[in-house]
């Protein structure tokens, strides 16, 4: 019988502590399919954020480091000095990329670090509990905008794709999302592309993943992708921002 | 080998690169810039890296990301910079990486001054970062000292996988001595990394499993046994490291304490004190943490005042104090603000302790 899908040899055989419903589980995935078909696993080393995907090194089975709120693109910046011919990346959360982190990684790309970074973004702070994040929408309920996210009070949410893709050291830039099979199929297209710009050293490499926080968004796994299809789609577009002619 | 004159912030650089590191990550500030200025063109001259932070905290992070990957690797800055620091100063302690920082230091608190000062005594041996650990911190009193001190602070630090603080002061980053360099070590090579430090990160394939350096720890039973897994290398430190200089200890009435470039003052105190036929002693702590509290009992039965002499309103006269175990009463000879102290400030400050005129 032909094997038409295999789990990822990327990805250690264990339960992940993400909410269900949670799309984290299938960006890790992606990252981990694309690393593994490009025979990138051995020479490869991540960086984790603060937030809830600080335990996907217990779910990527590559050589990772835990990193200070924000701070992952400044570490491989670092490890990328020490070793130029492994594959480094950052996996970083909103809060801890668009808020805290946002000197580090504006700096980097500016820099134009050759190494990728996975942007999860699902418009809210999960693991602390659901409250107001940079990428939050207006109207967004969440536990520090209990009557929803105003414009007056906290201006609009920040597009981190479209300010990088200004930074001429940032090559490659594009938003996908992960609420259909579709666009899955899509956002692993982006994420090799995003590694092929590290291989070939042309740059600094950003994929935004619009991601699902179902717990925090009180919806239901099904509904959390259903709003974010017609509601965050709408406000952060889909496609390649930036990509360099030698990946295209 | 010829002695050099060298300004301090640039010996310890070079000190560094002889010591085989090969990276360096820092952030312009005052007194403490020439370092970086330094490094940024000697370290391309032998193969290495630089890069010029976007800020502090970018810079620890960039340290501790060198570190963690296996490099020999150098952060300095002034002590308002460290503070920024300190949350990667204690991810790495949490994490066990290794790497050797200078602190040129200022007076503060706040931006304070670009002057020298001795007020980051706490933030130095106190832990200024959250949770419970030790920073190795050293503090020299001549350029040539602290040569050899950041010499030998990268095989310690990876020893101990910590991170060494050499604990300089403004005076030290720019004034100039005569130098003696150590000899150029061979730097570690990318590929035998695996082989020297196993626990570094370089890609699972040099050993067919991951490495994993991490910090939390969300079950307190498990963070509980990391913390006491790793505690008892620091008696090993207390045990190995700790050091100290006395100086005219034997029949002292007054037994000065001071460290780094405030101990070179005293020194020029005691001797204004042996004109008037007092007999004054120091002990100068090399190592600050671990602190040299056993030099207290070098002390003599003649001693009637131990005086700590810092440029700050007290902050190693609480280690002092233990030192002392209220044998002899324990006062403090200090000045802030980037001011300095004089011989005669501290003569004078001896002889009213003891009641002389």
């Amino acid at each position: 019988m032909k094997t038409v899908f295999e789990y990822t040899k990327g990805m250690n055989e264990t339960i992940t502590s993400y909410c269900p419903g949670c799309t984290h589980g299938i960006a890790h995935r992606l990252v981990m399919e694309c690393l593994e078909e490009k025979g990138l696993l051995d020479d490869t080393i991540g960086v984790a954020p603060i937030g809830c995907s600080i335990n996907s090194h217990r779910f990527m089975d590559v050589d990772m480091c835990e990193s200070a709120h924000g701070r992952a693109p400044a570490i491989a910046t670092a490890i990328k000095r020490v070793h130029p011919d492994k594959f480094v990346f950052t996996y970083q959360g909103d809060g801890d990329l668009a808020s805290i982190g946002t000197c580090e990684i504006v700096q980097a790309a500016h820099r134009g670090e050759k190494f990728c970074t996975f942007f999860i973004n699902n418009a809210i702070y999960g693991m602390t509990g659901g409250q107001c994040a940079p990428t939050t929408l207006i109207g967004q309920k969440t536990t520090t905008t209990i009557e929803g996210r105003t414009v007056a009070h906290n201006g609009k949410p920040i597009r981190m794709s479209e300010l990088l893709a200004t930074i001429d050291g940032a090559k490659y830039v594009e938003r996908v999302a992960l609420d259909s099979p579709a666009h899955v199929r899509q956002a692993k297209k982006a994420v090799m592309r995003a590694i092929e710009v590290q291989e070939k050293k042309l740059g600094f490499a950003f994929v935004e993943f619009l991601s699902t926080c179902p717990t925090n968004w009180g919806l239901s796994p099904v509904k959390a992708c259903e709003w974010l299809r017609d509601n965050m789609i709408p406000y952060y577009p889909l496609g390649v921002i930036k990509c360099p002619e030698e990946v295209k | 080998m010829a002695k050099k004159l060298m300004k301090g912030n640039e010996a310890f650089a070079k000190a560094a690169i002889c010591a085989g590191c090969r990276y360096y990550f820092g952030y312009p500030i005052t007194p403490q810039s020439e370092l970086t200025e330094y490094m940024s063109h000697a370290l391309f001259e032998v193969g290495g890296e630089f890069v010029q932070a976007e800020s502090e905290l970018a810079a620890i992070s960039m340290i501790y990301g060198a570190g963690l990957s296996g490099g020999r690797v150098l952060g300095s800055s002034s002590s308002p910079g460290i503070a920024l620091m300190q949350e990667g100063i204690s991810f790495a302690c949490s994490t066990e990486v290794p790497f050797v920082m200078i602190n040129v230091s200022r007076g503060g608190p706040g931006v304070g001054t670009i002057q020298p000062g001795q007020a980051d005594y706490y933030q130095a041996t106190r832990g200024g970062g959250n949770g419970d650990y030790h920073v190795i911190v050293y503090a020299p009193a001549s350029i040539q000292e602290g040569v050899q001190m950041v010499y030998d602070a990268f095989d310690t630090a990876d020893k101990f996988r910590n991170p060494v603080m050499i604990l300089a002061d403004g005076m030290l980053g720019q004034m100039m001595e005569p130098v003696e360099l150590p000899p150029m070590k061979e730097p570690l090579k990318e590929e035998d990394i695996p082989k020297v430090k196993p626990w570094a990160l370089c890609g699972k394939g040099v050993r067919g499993h991951k490495n994993v350096i991490k910090s939390l720890e969300l079950k307190p039973e498990a963070l509980e046994e990391r913390i006491n897994a790793y505690w008892p290398k620091f008696d090993q430190m207390r045990k190995e490291l700790t050091s100290y200089e006395a100086y005219n200890l034997e029949g002292a009435e007054v037994v000065f304490v001071a460290y780094g470039s405030t101990s070179r003052i005293v020194r020029e105190a005691i001797d204004l004190l042996a004109k008037d036929g007092i007999k004054a002693g120091l002990i100068r702590p090399i190592s600050l943490w671990p602190y040299p509290y056993d030099a207290f009992d070098k002390i003599g039965k003649e001693c009637k005042a131990v005086i700590s002499c810092e440029l700050s309103m007290g902050q190693m006269i609480d280690d002092v104090k233990l030192g002392a175990k209220d044998r002899w009463p324990v006062s403090l000879i200090g000045k802030v603000g980037g001011m300095l102290l004089t011989p005669v400030e501290i003569a004078e400050g001896a002889k009213k302790q003891l009641g002389v005129k």
